[in-house]
C-alpha cells in the first residue's frame, strides 16, 4: 500500500495520459464505425509463429532506441528549463558528418565505430553550443535559435550531401554517402536469441542497444546523483534560489545544452551504424520532433522516457499489421496524438493532486519538479483523477 | 527499481485486460477481395492513398488487373517518417503476397535486401532500376519523363505569349532533375532561346516539397511576377499551390503524372491547366501484373515505359493544346524514331 502510496503521484500522470488517450481514440474509432477492441488486439498481435513474434519485437526495440535517445536529449535540457527543439537538426547534421567521416577512415573495429560515435557526439554538441553561447551572450531564448538552427542544419546537410560528401554514382536516384566499410559497421545482437534458445529472426537487432542503455543509466546517475545534476535540476526548478547558492547559471546553460547535444548525436547512429551504412536522402527524418513528444511521456525521467520509446514503437509498429487487417492506420496517429495532448494535461492534474497532498500532509516535495512525494503525509482525501484513472485502467 | 517494476506492472496489467477483452473478436479481416489467387501487395511511397496522383495511379493499374485476371490486393501506407519501409515489404511477402509492388523509389534502399530473403515472390518497383539494386526477382518499372516532359516544354513555348515560363521541381532529386532537363530541351528546341525560370522547393534530403502547396504558390508566383506566364510542375502535392497561383494571376500551369484538369476539385483551378505530362503509372502496374499472370516475368531487368509505349505522355483534356497539336505530334514521333534524344539532365 505504501508503494502504491508512493509512487501514486509519479505514475499517475502517464498512465492517466495513456488511458485518456485508449479512451478519445476509442471514441473516434466507435465514431468512424470501427471496433476499438478489435484494433487493440490487431495491434496485440505479434503474429503466430515464435519467429514472426521475435521479429515484431525487434523491430520495436530497433525503433525505441533512436527515440529513447532523443527523448534523453530533450529530456537533459528540459529538466534545466531548457527547451532543445533543435534536436531534429542537432542528429541529421552530426549523422551526415560522421557517415563521412567514417567512410573516409579504416581503422580497426571498434575503434573505427568508436571515432564515428565520436565524430557525431562533437557535431551534434557543437551544434547545440551555439545556440546555448547565444543564449548566454545575447540573451536569445533558445526555443527560437534552436527551432531557426533546425533549418540551417537541414540546408548544409543538403549541401553535404550533394555536394562534397557525395558517395553515390551519378544518376543514381537515391543520393548517398560512401559506405562506412566492414570495420565501422555494428554487428548486430541477435546471437542473445541463439544463447536463449529462441527463433532468431531475419532483422538484427540493433547492437546499438548496449550504447542506448549504457548511455541511458549514465544520464540517470548523472541527473540523480551528482553535484552537477542538483545543479541542474535545481537551475530548472529556481533559477534564482539556483543562483543564489552559487550555481553559475551561464556555465551551467552551456554545459546543459552541450549535454543535451551530444546525446542528440547519437539518435542517427542505431540505422547508420546497424543497418544503412550511409546517410541517405532518405535517411529517417523527425525522430528530433518525436523525442520531445517521448520526453513529455516519460516526464524527462531516463526510464519513463525508455518505456515512452517502447510505446511509441510499439504503435508505430502496430500501423502495418493494422494496414494489412484493413483498418485505418490514422487510429495510430490519433493514439499518439492524443497521449500527447494528454501528457500536458496529466501533468499538470497530477501536480495539483501532488500540491494538495504536500499541504495536506508534511511531506517535502521530491524528485522532479512536478511530482510531490506523498509517502510521509497522510493523504486526506483520495485524488478524484486518479480514481477514475484507475477504475477505467482496470476496464481496459 | 520498485517504481520500475510498478510501472511496468501497471502497463502489461492493462495490456494485458486490453487483450482478453479481445478474444474471439481480433481476426476481423476485410482485404478487398473478388476471388481467384492472385494476391498482389502494393506499398505505396509517403501519402499513400490518396493522394490524386502517383500512390492512386498505382492502385488503378493494380484495380484493372484484378478486374481482368481477378485476385485480391493489399496496401501498405508507410508511417508517418517512413521508417518502416522494409517491414511493409517483408510483412507483404510474409503474408504470401505475390507479386509484392513497391510504389516510388525511395523503396530502392530497402527492397534489395527483402527480395533476397524471400526468393520466391517476385518484386517490382517503380522508378528504380534493377542495376542500381540487383536482384533476381526484382523488376524496375521505368519511366522516360524526359521525354514527357520535352513535350511539355514544347507546348509550353508554343503557347507562352511573353517567351518566358518556368519549371517548378518538388525536391531536388535525380528523378525530378529528369523532368526539368527534358523541359529545357523541349521548350529551346520549339523556341529558341526562350526564357525559362526553374526552382525545386526544397533541397536533397528534405521530402516535403513534395507536399507543400504553400511554398509552390510561392515560387509559382514569383515567376509569374517576374512575366513567365507558363509554369509547370513536378512537385506532387505542391503542384496544387502552383495552380492557385496561375489561377490568381490569370496565367497557366502545366500539371504532372496524372491528368490533373480532371482530378483538380476546383473549375477555377481546372481552368488554369493547359495540359499534364501523364506519367502511366497505372498502365505500368497493370501490364507488370498481367505478365506475371502469363508467367512472363524474367525478373532482373527494368521495363521502361516511354513515348512509344505510351507510358508517358501529354493529356488533351480541356482542349487548350488542341490548336497545337499537329506540332506535338510531330515533335513525338521524333523522339520515338529516335531523331531526338532527349536529355535526362540538364
Amino acid at each position: 500500500m505504501s508503494v502504491v502510496r508512493r509512487l501514486g503521484p509519479a505514475l499517475l500522470a502517464p498512465v492517466l495520459a495513456v488511458v485518456v488517450a485508449l479512451v478519445i481514440s476509442s471514441a473516434v474509432m466507435a465514431a468512424l464505425a470501427v471496433n476499438p477492441f478489435d484494433v487493440f488486439g490487431v495491434m496485440l498481435d505479434f503474429g503466430e509463429t515464435p519467429g514472426q513474434q521475435i521479429t515484431a519485437m525487434v523491430v520495436i526495440v530497433n525503433r525505441a532506441i533512436p527515440l529513447f535517445l532523443s527523448g534523453l536529449a530533450v529530456a537533459v535540457a528540459f529538466r534545466m528549463g531548457l527547451f532543445n527543439i533543435g534536436v531534429e537538426g542537432q542528429y541529421r547534421l552530426a549523422t551526415i558528418v560522421a557517415a563521412a567521416a567514417g567512410a573516409a577512415v579504416t581503422l580497426p573495429g571498434p575503434l573505427h565505430i568508436g571515432f564515428i560515435v565520436l565524430v557525431a557526439v562533437v557535431v551534434a554538441a557543437l551544434w547545440a553550443g551555439i545556440v546555448a553561447v547565444l543564449k548566454v551572450t545575447r540573451g536569445v531564448s533558445e526555443v527560437i535559435s534552436s527551432i531557426m538552427m533546425n533549418f540551417i542544419a537541414l540546408g548544409i546537410a543538403s549541401y553535404l550531401l550533394t555536394g562534397p560528401f557525395r558517395g553515390s554514382p551519378e544518376g543514381a536516384s537515391i543520393i548517398a554517402t560512401a559506405d562506412i566499410p566492414e570495420s565501422g559497421q555494428m554487428p548486430g545482437l541477435n546471437g542473445i536469441f541463439d544463447l536463449f534458445g529462441l527463433a532468431n529472426p531475419p532483422r538484427q537487432l540493433y547492437g546499438f542497444l548496449l550504447i542506448a542503455i549504457v548511455v541511458g543509466v549514465l544520464i540517470a546517475v548523472l541527473l540523480n546523483r551528482t553535484r552537477f545534476g542538483f545543479d541542474l535540476k535545481a537551475s530548472g526548478m529556481s533559477p534564482s534560489a539556483a543562483s543564489a547558492s552559487g550555481v553559475n547559471a551561464r556555465a551551467m546553460v552551456i554545459k546543459t545544452m552541450l549535454l543535451s547535444g551530444a546525446v542528440a548525436g547519437l539518435i542517427g547512429l542505431p540505422d547508420l551504424l546497424g543497418n544503412t551504412h550511409s546517410y541517405t536522402t532518405d535517411f529517417t527524418a523527425g525522430l528530433g520532433f518525436l523525442g520531445i513528444a517521448v520526453a513529455l511521456l516519460g516526464r524527462n525521467k531516463p526510464f519513463g522516457i525508455a518505456l515512452a520509446a517502447l510505446l511509441f514503437a510499439f504503435l508505430d509498429r502496430s500501423l502495418v499489421p493494422l494496414q494489412i487487417a484493413d483498418y485505418p492506420s490514422s487510429v495510430v496517429t490519433i493514439v499518439q496524438g492524443t497521449i500527447v495532448l494528454a501528457v500536458v494535461v496529466a501533468n499538470e492534474i497530477a501536480r495539483r493532486v501532488a500540491r494538495r497532498s504536500a499541504a495536506g500532509g508534511t511531506a517535502a516535495p521530491s524528485g522532479g519538479p512536478t511530482a510531490g512525494d506523498g509517502s510521509t503525509g497522510a493523504v486526506p482525501t483520495p485524488p478524484p483523477p486518479g480514481s477514475t484513472d484507475q477504475r477505467q485502467g482496470a476496464q481496459l | 527499481m520498485t517504481k520500475a517494476a510498478a510501472l511496468l506492472l501497471a502497463g502489461s496489467l492493462a495490456l494485458a485486460a486490453c487483450a482478453s477483452d479481445e478474444e474471439g473478436g481480433g481476426s476481423a479481416s476485410g482485404e478487398s477481395s473478388s476471388g481467384g489467387d492472385l494476391k498482389i501487395g502494393l506499398a505505396y511511397d509517403t501519402g499513400g492513398r490518396g493522394d490524386r496522383s502517383f500512390n492512386d495511379s498505382a492502385y488503378a493499374g493494380v484495380e484493372a488487373a484484378i478486374e481482368s485476371n481477378g485476385g485480391k490486393v493489399s496496401e501498405l501506407s508507410p508511417n508517418a517518417d517512413a521508417s518502416n519501409r522494409a517491414d511493409l515489404l517483408t510483412q507483404l511477402a510474409d503474408d504470401g503476397f505475390n507479386p509484392v509492388i513497391a510504389v516510388g523509389f525511395a523503396y530502392g534502399d530497402v527492397i534489395g535486401d527483402v527480395a533476397e530473403q524471400y526468393p520466391d515472390t517476385n518484386f517490382a518497383i517503380i522508378d528504380s532500376s534493377v542495376a542500381e539494386i540487383g536482384a533476381d526477382n526484382l523488376t524496375g518499372l521505368l519511366f522516360s519523363e524526359e521525354q514527357g516532359s520535352f513535350l511539355a516544354g514544347v507546348a509550353a513555348a508554343l503557347k507562352t505569349t511573353t517567351n518566358h515560363i518556368g519549371f517548378v521541381g518538388g525536391v531536388d532529386t535525380p528523378l525530378i532533375q529528369k523532368f526539368e532537363a527534358g523541359y529545357f530541351a523541349g521548350a529551346e528546341a520549339a523556341k529558341p532561346g526562350i526564357q525559362i525560370d526553374s526552382t525545386y522547393l526544397t533541397p536533397a534530403g528534405d521530402f516535403s516539397g513534395f507536399n507543400d502547396p504553400a511554398k509552390g504558390q510561392i515560387a509559382a508566383q514569383g515567376m509569374f511576377d517576374g512575366g513567365a506566364d507558363i509554369v509547370y510542375h513536378a512537385a506532387g502535392g505542391s503542384g496544387l499551390g502552383v495552380f492557385q497561383a496561375a489561377a490568381a494571376s490569370n496565367k497557366r500551369a502545366i500539371g504532372v503524372d496524372s491528368d490533373q484538369y480532371n482530378t483538380v476539385d476546383d473549375p477555377a483551378l481546372q481552368a488554369v491547366i493547359m495540359t499534364s505530362m501523364l506519367k502511366r503509372v497505372d498502365n505500368a502496374v497493370e501490364a507488370y501484373i498481367g505478365d506475371f499472370v502469363d508467367d512472363n516475368v524474367a525478373g532482373g531487368e527494368d521495363v521502361t515505359n516511354d513515348l512509344s509505349t505510351e507510358g508517358v505522355g501529354l493529356a488533351t483534356s480541356g482542349g487548350f493544346i488542341d490548336d497545337i497539336q499537329d506540332q506535338i505530334d510531330d515533335y513525338r514521333q521524333q523522339i520515338i524514331d529516335g531523331d531526338i534524344e532527349v536529355p535526362t539532365t540538364r
